[in-house]
């Protein structure tokens, strides 16, 4: 049997192209602890039919010399992403039937090197929570301990490399929804610079803020799964041209900038806090000097990010209205089929971000909440390249809280949205941000931190990133 | 906010939101905007929406599909079809 546990993207890809496993047989210990588990972690919401043929397209390609790093390498996939045939339901009841009528570019860059899709993980729905609680079908446990949430929105995805059901898997995030799942299941997570991978094919929750990136137990499998998800696509006019993805490309100053509330640990669970600012050290002694820097306008990134998202999310929710595809509830007149369909298929996450979406557009509203928010959204940026001028990284832990109880937060959707607080600055200013796992805590629970770097530097993420994993060994 | 703009928005919003569930999410709505609200504290200092550096972004105009060639699986999708069409519920 093969030891998953210590299992990376170039360990797998080496045995395999040495012959000392095939691609069906790396697949098989992935299928079993599936099997093994699921039914109580409910990380699946689906295991492709078609993994062997899968696998045994790509162990052809080893044949006939056409393997890449990626070939064969088994994978989770989040259900709001399309693959042409496939179900995708975005954990949503109003998709449950849908079958994808094309596939996403950022899925179709690792098709095309080969790599097998096991299967379709949970997530909140519309990828709206920050626990995997939202879900039409059901929630998600977290394999480090089943009482508790594994984060989300990418939660399944998360929760099914925690349990040894894939080797990696991709997230989608708008804000923190790969980061702090990975950082409550104890991974890396990566969130790439807005631009740099194509969200066509992703179901969109925010068009402005989604992006999709990798989930795994190294940095250097977040790296090989970017560095092959991203591209510039015509599909998708937000896609940066390569030419114009410019960069400092290394890292000068080995400077790292905390934010003034992270030093003293404003909102921050006590063992958590510990835990960050012991990781200070890990980073002194990397060489790196840790500044406290104020940044005045940051402590509103949240609420500007829950005007911001909502926004987006009532107008694409619109497109769901039962007629074309999707649920749709029996009805007398079209109003009655819209609004029956729409209630009927959506969740109270969604009910809810659809309503407030509309007030915050609407007329008497918009100046107040929306503009501005716009406005500050930019100024937020702003004084984050201000910042970058001087630090090469900004460093805050993943969320405020570890990974709390199932059931936990579900009637104050405010303590939820907490859980967000840190992730928002990189959503919102378009940067790229890694979550790394420290060591466990003393009450058994993960811990992590995030940094955060200027747009395109995502490669200075995973040097630093590797770096960091090799001083905590 | 009050029960009347739930009902209000739900109506924009095309939600057929049950009496029950009415109360609840104004309690809950009512709490989010309590925490956004902070915004419009927040100084700033331009006071217009500037064009972002990357825009205007579109592909060639070249036509890249051939006509009719998804007609069939879209339409599969569609709760109720005619011929090669949609068919939807009489508007007025």
């Amino acid at each position: 049997m093969i030891d998953t546990k210590n299992l990376s993207i170039e360990k797998a890809h080496a045995a395999l192209k040495a012959g000392e496993y095939t691609v069906r047989q790396l697949c098989e210990p992935y299928l079993a602890a599936i099997k093994e588990k699921n039914s109580d972690i409910n990380a699946y919401l689906e295991v492709f039919d078609d993994v062997m043929e899968q696998a045994d397209r790509a162990q052809e390609r080893f044949k006939n010399g056409t393997a890449t790093v990626l070939t064969g390498i088994p994978l989770a996939m989040k259900d709001n992403m399309l693959i042409k045939g496939k179900h995708a339901s975005a954990g949503s009841k109003i998709l449950e039937n849908y079958i994808s009528t094309y596939t996403a570019t950022a899925l179709q860059n690792l098709i095309d090197q080969g790599v097998v899709f096991l299967g379709r993980t949970n997530m909140d729905e519309f990828a709206m929570g920050s626990s995997t609680q939202t879900s039409a079908y059901g929630v998600t446990r977290n394999p480090l301990d089943r009482e508790r949430v594994p984060g989300g929105s990418s939660g399944g995805s998360a929760a099914a490399v925690a349990m040894g059901g894939a080797l990696a898997a991709l997230g989608s995030e708008t804000c923190g929804s790969i980061r702090q799942p990975s950082a409550f299941c104890g991974l890396v997570g990566f969130k790439p610079t807005y631009g740099t991978v194509s969200r066509s094919g992703l179901i969109a929750m925010g068009n402005s803020l989604d992006q999709i990136g990798p989930l795994a137990h190294t940095v250097a499998d977040t790296e090989i799964l970017h560095t092959a998800l991203a591209s510039h696509d015509p599909l998708d006019g937000t896609t940066v041209p390569m030419e114009k993805r410019t960069a400092k490309k290394r890292i000068e100053t080995k400077k790292i900038a905390v934010p003034v509330e992270c030093m003293k640990g404003d909102g921050i669970e006590p063992e958590l806090h510990a835990a960050f600012l012991a990781s200070l050290d890990t980073f002194k002694k990397m060489g790196y000097t840790v500044d406290t820097v104020e940044f005045p306008l940051m402590p509103y990134s949240l609420a500007v990010y829950y005007i911001v998202m909502p926004a987006e999310v009532s107008t694409n929710l619109e497109r769901l209205d039962g007629i074309r595809y999707g649920f749709h509830a029996k009805a007398d007149t079209l109003y009655d089929f819209y609004s029956k369909s729409r209630a009927i298929g959506f969740g109270r996450e969604a009910r809810r971000r659809v309503l407030l979406g509309t007030y915050i557009l609407s007329h008497g509203h918009y100046d107040a909440y929306y503009k501005k928010a716009i406005l500050l959204r930019e100024e937020i940026t702003k004084e984050l390249d201000r910042a970058f001028e001087t630090y090469d990284f900004l460093l805050t832990p993943v969320a405020p809280m570890a990974p709390f109880k199932l059931g936990e937060k579900m009637t104050d959707p405010v303590a939820m949205y907490l859980a967000d607080v840190f992730s928002a600055p990189a959503n919102l200013s378009g940067c790229p941000s890694i979550a790394l796992p420290l060591a466990r805590m003393p009450s058994g629970l993960p811990a992590s931190v995030q940094l955060v770097a200027p747009r395109f530097e995502d490669s200075n993420l995973f040097a630093i990133g590797k770096e960091f994993e090799r001083a905590l060994q | 906010m009050d029960l009347k703009d739930v009902k209000h928005l739900a109506m924009l919003a095309r939600l057929d939101i049950p009496e029950e569930e009415q109360e609840a999410l104004l309690h809950d709505l009512t709490s989010i905007l309590g925490y956004i609200d902070q915004v419009t504290n927040a100084k700033v200092s331009a006071h217009e929406i500037a064009a972002p550096e990357h825009r205007n972004a579109v592909r060639d105009d070249v036509v890249t599909t051939v006509t009719g060639s998804n007609t069939e699986l879209l339409l599969e999708q569609a709760v109720a079809v005619q011929d090669d069409y949609v068919k939807v519920k009489k508007i007025l």
